[in-house]
């Protein structure tokens, strides 16, 4: 048995599935002010009356970092920032204690200005005095060289503190993304490792001995333990577990949507060839721009809580939530209303939904039906127009290769899967205007609970060999190692695959789990006054969070 | 989040897969360390900098700026088209009000491309800024263009290009041809007939460094725009004259660049040289990019740079005063020096002989022009190369008086009769491009 548990704003999912299918499922209402409380109530539920012992893993997929950081619930931080030459990095200043410190590591990974360690002395002494507790350490192009950061992090860390280094958290250029992520990852620190332990405490309590994991905002999971180190990949699971479950529930091979339509937003997601687009450097929380993967979506404020209005010859729908339904006990025309009066939503009091069909038709000087039939037009296509723009933006993204300019993949979608609430009542309108088939699939309510249930441990990395220097780096891990002038692309790949390996199973996955697969790969010749020195490859793995048929 | 002052347009486009030759300077590993220093940077997360995709620019596009020998598409490869097209994303978007500057930081470059092509001059096919600028014309009307060419070699091409066209302002601050490639660019190299004092060339003696290079921007460049009074303002943003670049011997550093950009405020700028991949390019296009955007600048240097280690000598800050004396001075006297120039001539004759060291070709040409107080004036130009070729090209200006017009389709119609080998008509009033071989 696996459970899968998505808390959002609103509502906490849970499913329990057997043998890959949905025993059980169970809907409760978020408690902001305990959150640990609103999980433990649905787990107590969904587990009870089954033998606890053939519960092989529970995945939590959790506001908790989310809610934190928007509201600013957070950890003071100190960090140390090696800027060197660049831009002037004074517009750090605001996020949190910084000290700047001299050094500089550049491009290629070699040390063109060497640390002070005194002044990471004084530092600690400042953050010491200030009582700071959560740190971070940071410095340009340390993921082509991590010494640095290691050395910073030597002299910082003791017993009290923790220190995130930049490197850690990804293998990917940007300094700024690296301070920001590394600053939301000490600054949500204490507040993640608070819900570890009373998880821990509940499992025991309980007789759990199943692992425990945690959803990531790339639609994976990591092992709790792992997930205490680096909370700040928690953060925005919720979008990733609806999309995860909705092509687990329906199985998609062609290039395609997600649509999930939701209360006040329709959330979108890309699939190419069946697998979810990521995010292209990372995703962005409360202004802050990230390192942390994501898999892409956007969103669009319309969805089944959107107030309809007729203004200045034109029905509106959207962004604004006045309230529920009319057919809920709501004052204002909604969609779900809309959707209510057409007959394709059989809940509510058709009665009181009709009444604001009436007035907007009156204003509108139409019929009932033509109302009800403009405003559901409306509705699909705003969502439509919106797509196609996603899809145009998407396929004209900057590309770096000739090759790729002229015959670079482009995206065609074929195929809709959509969940959420109004997902049966719109797909018919939606299929109309997208002129492809858009397919609910059974169970869609609880996708969310249903893709943390499903998801497997994810996880990337990148490697550089750059033999000239002769030397490799794997940024994430701190791996810097010597290699011989003839090292080679096969060799690397080598050394890339193992490392992700190593790193997945750390992580929590399982071993038939596995696929890794080698998603970048450029070779470049180094010539030096018209010789060739040398080769740079750059590499970058992943075992992507896809999703087989059960 | 930081926000740009300027909205400000990227195209990059690296070519990942495209070189000369495997070791040639213009090779795949070019922009690598530049685009590793702009992610690093995070430069293109900055609120108001976006990134543009290139366009792919026309046959078309092409053959309103060049002749191409045979034609177009055995002379160039796909590169070319993109590069070109970069730049004329650069310009739509900058013409469209999407941005309020935009930089294409392309490969391969194009300034060493003239109106005739028969291969490739100093790494470049087809002139970049040329394409885009034509484009522009024909799309959006625009009128006076100013190119002030800070590439470390002299920008031949551009100059061949507009020499007849007093609407084309062409400035070039190079190294002197006297030692460095293409040889040319003295300040008495002022425009054709019709447009004396639109080019201006000013050769700086080599380590000429920082100050040197701002002492022009500010009293030559920038005197001679704000009387031209350009519609847009182009540069062709060269980066070879930097202290470490490995074909030249200048001593401009990455502050330099960012400062110059700054201070000549370029609408459009466009990648051409710069071969120091490592320790130049990643600084420099850094400091422009920030400078375009109008972001702070200050703090981009090389690891290695203080600037006691490239102080000009005295005698070049006086040399290059004297310079910009001499060539504000021709300018502002530019109607005069015409008409001592042309006296009662009709037809102004010109013999040269161009090697394009890249695909080692050689032409000779011979080019008439008719002396015209109306317009850029006809010209008709001869053509031979070492590779058998025989051309005969009539290029009618854009802004064609009826005279020159006529008279050009008339020698067209002529040089048909006459049976030549290979005879072609860039109209450039009707943007149409003819030639007898179908
Ligand atoms: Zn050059
Ligand atoms: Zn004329």
């Amino acid at each position: 048995m696996i459970i899968g548990l998505d808390m959002g704003g609103t509502n906490v999912d849970a499913v329990l599935l057997s043998e890959g299918r949905i025993k059980k499922t169970i809907k409760s209402v978020t408690d902001h002010e305990n959150i640990f409380e609103s999980i433990k109530k649905p787990l107590d539920e969904i587990m009870e009356g089954e033998d606890i012992k053939n519960i092989k893993k529970i995945v939590l997929s959790t506001t908790i970092s989310t809610n934190a950081i928007v509201e600013g619930k957070t950890e003071e931080v100190g960090m140390v920032l090696e800027c060197g030459p660049g831009m002037n990095p004074q517009f750090f200043k605001p996020l949190a204690d910084i000290c700047f410190v001299s050094g500089y590591i550049d491009h290629r990974g070699r040390e063109a200005f060497p640390l002070n360690s005194e002044e990471i002395r004084q530092a600690k002494e400042t953050f010491k005095k200030k009582g700071l507790k959560n740190l971070g350490v940071v410095g340009k192009f340390s993921v082509r060289n991590p010494d640095h950061e290691k050395t910073m992090y030597k002299i910082l860390k003791d017993k009290e503190n923790v220190v995130t280094m930049g490197h850690t958290l990804s293998g990917m250029l940007n300094f700024s993304r690296r301070v920001y992520s590394t600053y939301l990852n000490s600054a949500v620190y204490s507040h993640f490792a608070r819900f570890k332990n009373s998880v821990e405490a509940y499992f025991l309590k309980k007789g759990i001995k199943a692992p425990a994991y945690v959803l990531k905002a790339d639609g994976g999971t990591l092992s709790l333990e792992s997930s205490s180190k680096f909370p700040v990949e928690t953060i925005l699971s919720g979008p990733s577990a609806s999309i995860i479950g909705a092509l687990a529930l329906n199985h998609v091979d062609s290039d395609g949507i997600i649509l999930d339509i939701g209360g006040t937003t329709t959330d979108i997601a890309v699939l190419s060839d069946g697998v979810p687009l990521f995010e292209p450097q990372g995703i962005e929380i409360n202004g802050m721009k990230t390192l942390v993967r994501g898999l892409f979506s956007r969103s669009i404020g319309i969805g089944g809580d959107s107030y309809v209005r007729y203004e200045n010859g034109e029905i509106k729908i959207g962004p604004e939530r006045r309230g529920k339904a009319m057919a809920f006990g709501g004052q204002w025309l909604t969609l779900t209303d809309a959707l209510i009066s057409a007959g394709k939503i059989d809940t509510g009091l058709k009665s009181k939904a009709e009444e604001g069909i009436k007035l907007i038709a009156e204003q509108m000087g139409v019929s009932f039906e033509e109302a009800v039939k403009a405003i559901c037009k409306k509705a699909s296509t705003t969502i439509t127009d919106y797509v196609r723009k996603l899809i145009r933006e998407i396929n004209n993204k900057p590309v770096y290769t000739i090759n790729e300019l002229l015959y670079g993949k482009k995206i065609q979608p074929q195929k809709a899967v959509i969940i959420g609430g109004p997902a049966k009542a719109m797909s018919e309108l939606l299929e109309d205007q997208l002129g492809f088939p858009c397919i609910v699939p059974e169970h869609f309510e609880v996708a969310n609970a249903y893709g943390a249930a499903r998801s497997r441990t994810t996880t990337d990395l990148t490697l550089l060999a750059d033999t000239a220097l002769g030397i490799l780096t794997i940024g994430e891990e701190g791996i810097k190692q010597k290699i011989p002038k003839r090292f080679d692309v096969t060799q690397a790949h080598q050394i890339l695959m193992d490392a992700l390996k190593q790193k997945a199973l750390k992580l929590g996955a399982d071993e038939r789990d596995l696929e890794p697969e080698i998603v970048e790969e450029q070779s470049f010749n180094v010539v030096r006054g018209f010789y060739t020195t040398g080769k740079i490859i750059r590499l970058k793995a992943q075992i992507r969070p896809v999703i087989k048929p059960e | 989040m930081l926000k740009a002052k300027n909205r400000m347009g990227l195209v990059f486009f690296p070519a990942y897969d495209w070189a000369i030759s495997p070791t040639h300077p213009e090779r795949e590993e070019r922009l690598l360390y530049t685009q590793d220093q702009v992610l690093e940077e995070g430069l293109l997360d900055i609120d108001g900098i976006t990134e543009y995709k290139p366009d792919i620019a026309s046959i078309e596009d092409v053959e309103r700026v060049h002749i191409c020998v045979p034609d177009v598409k055995s002379r160039i490869t796909d590169s070319h088209l993109i590069s070109a097209g970069g730049a004329i994303a650069c310009g739509d978007a900058f013409m469209k009000g999407e941005v309020d500057k935009a930089f294409a930081l392309v490969r391969p470059p194009g300034h060493h491309a003239r109106r005739i092509v028969h291969g490739a001059r100093g790494f470049c096919n087809i002139n970049i800024e040329a394409v885009m600028i034509e484009k522009l014309r024909k799309k959006y009307g625009i009128r006076k263009v100013a190119i002030v060419d800070t590439d470390c070699h002299h920008g031949d091409g551009t100059q061949d290009i507009y020499w007849h066209d007093s609407e084309t302002l062409f400035i070039s601050i190079h190294q002197d041809g006297r030692t460095l490639y293409p040889g040319t660019g003295f300040p008495s190299e002022l425009g054709g007939p019709n447009a004396v004092g639109y080019t201006l060339n000013v050769p700086l003696p080599p380590r000429t460094s920082d100050k040197g290079f701002l002492y022009v921007i500010d009293n030559l460049v920038n005197p001679v725009l704000k009387e031209f009074q350009p519609d847009l303002i182009i540069n062709s943003a060269g980066q070879d004259n930097h202290y470490s670049d490995p074909i030249t011997n200048m001593n401009f550093s990455a502050q330099g660049y960012a400062e110059l950009n700054h201070r000549l405020n370029p609408d459009i700028a466009v990648l051409e040289g710069g071969y120091s991949i490592e320790d130049a390019l990643p600084y420099v296009n850094t400091g422009i990019i920030l400078a375009m955007a109008g972001l702070d600048y200050s703090m981009v240097k090389e690891p290695d740079f203080t600037p006691e280690r490239f102080k000009q000598p005295k005698e070049t800050d006086e040399y290059i005063k004297r310079l910009c004396e001499h060539l504000y001075n021709k300018w502002n006297k530019r109607d005069i020096i015409r008409k001592e120039l042309i006296k009662d001539k009709k037809y102004v004759k010109q013999d040269r002989y161009v090697y394009y060291d890249t695909d080692g070709i050689s032409e000779e040409q011979r080019e008439i022009t008719k002396v015209c107080d109306e317009c850029s004036g006809l010209s008709v130009v001869e053509s031979r190369s070492d590779r058998g070729y025989h051309v005969t090209a009539v290029i009618i200006p854009r802004n064609a008086c009826p005279r020159c017009y006529e008279e050009g389709l008339e020698e067209y119609e002529k040089k048909l009769k006459n049976g030549n080998q290979m005879v072609f008509l860039q109209d450039k009033k009707n943007d149409v491009f003819y030639n007898n071989r179908g």
